[in-house]
């Protein structure tokens, strides 16, 4: 007993070393911008760089749209099945899954070779960049609203909201959406910190955006990269922070496995 | 299937179309793209040439490559991933620890791309933070010992980072349904901690380990923001050299790229197939 609890705990300790040295070198890394003192000097350099403020309106942009876009796909379909077709959730489940085995680099090699000649040449769309972003949150947006809607008891709620004389419209948005919204929620918060910094689409479809402006700056400068850095993590901790505190309070899904790399 | 579309009306069907069109545009469009480009050639007639391609030694050597790092990166990640999780499900830590280590790892494993390989340059790279203090205050000079963050070593080292909390997220559930009783039983019937674990609790959670490996696996093999940042190119992982080939020809057969696309997502889809068919029969002993 005794000896296993010093195991765990050696465990653990090792753990946190791999996990909070480099954060902390990258903090103690991104001070050092000014000779001989420490200084922040290396975080107003590059958030006072107008082009940080550009590409970060525009990634923030595309995580919106991309939240929109997916939620307004993925919703409407998942309540579809559950309540009309429950035995075509196995086949919506695996194309949402799909982006598992195609990797965000094939993607976007497929998007541009499909994309870039007639009929449909709209390879230099924001469309596509938006398509491509809901492509990967796809596994994330659906399993957040199918674990969301398997909570709720979904035929009950709406048969009841339709025997009160409620509409669709009205069942939809005041009695379906607001039981769902931790779920929403996480998927948004989710998808967010998933484009925010992407990198991969973005530089191959040639965007100016949040991840290709940082991959530049690191080619530049040598303090300014750690700031970044700092900054991306403070974001990503804010993003699954409020995340699973929300499912906490509101009973959401826990399931934060994600990301693209 | 068939039986599927025979009982439900067609109207049924029809909710579902806005989701198969944009399904249909977006991912199996272009992956038809990829498969069709294929096995064409140059002047668009079919071919094997670029399948055949795929097997010269330069080629063979990027795919060894990425599937080396995703081996390593996985097994170790997937190795410290479960002592760890581990340390929090039955190692008797308190709660709070569990509920840390929880939060920590789904930021952590969403913390990857470029600002993961700035992280570890900061700290690991020529001029970073411990690299600097183990040379001036203890006189290790890593570099000269061999160490480079820029190298195999460095880049699985870096994807360890993302690799080892979603291993942890991942098998946690499954060590949570590792029994007591199990771990009783054997003791009572005189059965030594190395025996219990070799005969009872890792056969059963054998299936879970290897499905979150083999999805580590598939993690790390289609990772290319956080190569990219880190090596700028220079280990030829085959996202790396899609990458180029998409900025140009760099291959000087453009539908050489194709190939390799669609070999990456053959070795993806076989380990997600893989993975799937081990935890169904994972199912029978773990909630």
């Amino acid at each position: 007993m005794k000896r296993r609890r010093i195991a765990a705990w050696l465990w653990i300790t090792l753990g946190c070393l791999y996990f909070f040295l480099p954060l902390a070198a990258t903090f103690l890394f991104s001070l050092r911008a000014k000779k001989g003192v420490l200084s922040l000097a290396a975080y107003t350099h590059v958030l006072s760089d107008p082009q940080f403020l550009r590409t970060f309106t525009f990634s923030l942009e595309m995580a919106v749209l991309t939240i929109l876009a997916g939620l307004a796909l993925i919703v409407p379909t998942a309540i579809w099945v559950h309540l009309k077709i429950p035995r075509a959730r196995t086949l919506i489940e695996t194309f949402a899954l799909l982006p598992f085995v195609i990797p965000p680099i094939v993607l976007v090699f497929g998007l541009i070779r499909t994309y870039s000649r007639p009929p449909l040449p709209i390879v230099s769309s924001p469309v596509l960049l938006i398509a491509g972003y809901v492509v990967l949150s796809f596994p994330y947006i659906f399993r957040s609203v199918d674990s969301g809607l398997r909570a709720i008891n979904l035929r009950i709620l709406t048969e009841a909201a339709q025997s009160l004389g409620a509409s669709w419209w009205t069942t939809l948005f005041r009695v379906v959406l607001p039981n769902l919204r931790a779920a929403l929620l996480s998927a948004a918060f989710l998808t967010f910190s998933i484009v925010i910094g992407e990198l991969t689409l973005a530089v191959m479809l040639a965007w100016p955006a949040f991840g290709p402006y940082m991959a530049q700056v690191g080619r530049n400068f040598a303090y300014e990269p750690a700031a970044l850095s700092v900054v991306s993590f403070l974001l990503t901790w804010g993003m699954i922070g409020l995340m699973q505190a929300l499912s906490r309070s509101l009973g959401g899904p826990r399931s934060v496995v994600g990301g693209t790399h | 299937m068939a039986r599927i579309l025979a009982r439900v009306p067609v109207r049924a069907w029809a909710g579902l179309l806005p989701f198969f069109l944009f399904a249909a545009a977006f991912m199996l469009l272009p992956a038809g793209t990829l498969l069709v480009g294929s096995f064409l050639d140059a002047q668009g007639s079919f071919s094997l040439a670029n399948i055949a391609h795929l097997f010269r030694p330069s080629i063979l050597r990027s795919y060894l490559l990425t599937i080396e790092v995703s081996v390593v990166t996985a097994v170790g990640g997937g190795v410290f991933g479960f002592l760890l999780a581990y340390a929090v499900t039955l190692g008797g830590l308190p709660r709070g620890v569990r509920g840390f280590l929880t939060t920590f790892s789904g930021v952590a494993s969403n913390f990857a791309g470029v600002p993961l390989a700035f992280a570890f340059i900061a700290t690991l790279g020529r001029v970073g933070l411990v690299t600097v203090v183990l040379k001036t205050v203890f006189g290790i000079s890593i570099y000269d010992g061999g160490f480079n963050l820029y190298s195999f070593w460095g880049l699985s080292f870096t994807y360890m980072y993302f690799q080892l909390p979603l291993m942890v997220l991942v098998i946690t559930p499954a060590l949570d349904g590792v029994r007591r009783e199990w771990r009783e039983a054997c003791e009572n019937l005189g059965a030594s901690r190395l025996q219990y674990w070799r005969h009872v609790a890792l056969p059963i959670l054998m299936p879970s380990l290897l499905a979150a490996v083999i999805l580590l696996f598939g993690n790390a093999f289609g990772a290319y923001a956080t190569a990219y940042a880190l090596t700028g190119g220079m280990l030829d992982l085959i996202p790396i050299l899609i990458g180029a080939q998409i900025r140009g020809d760099v291959l000087h057969d453009p539908n050489l790229g194709y190939a390799l696309a669609l070999g990456m997502v053959v070795i993806m889809t076989l380990s997600i197939l893989g993975s799937n068919a081990l935890q169904k029969r994972s199912a029978r002993w773990l909630p």
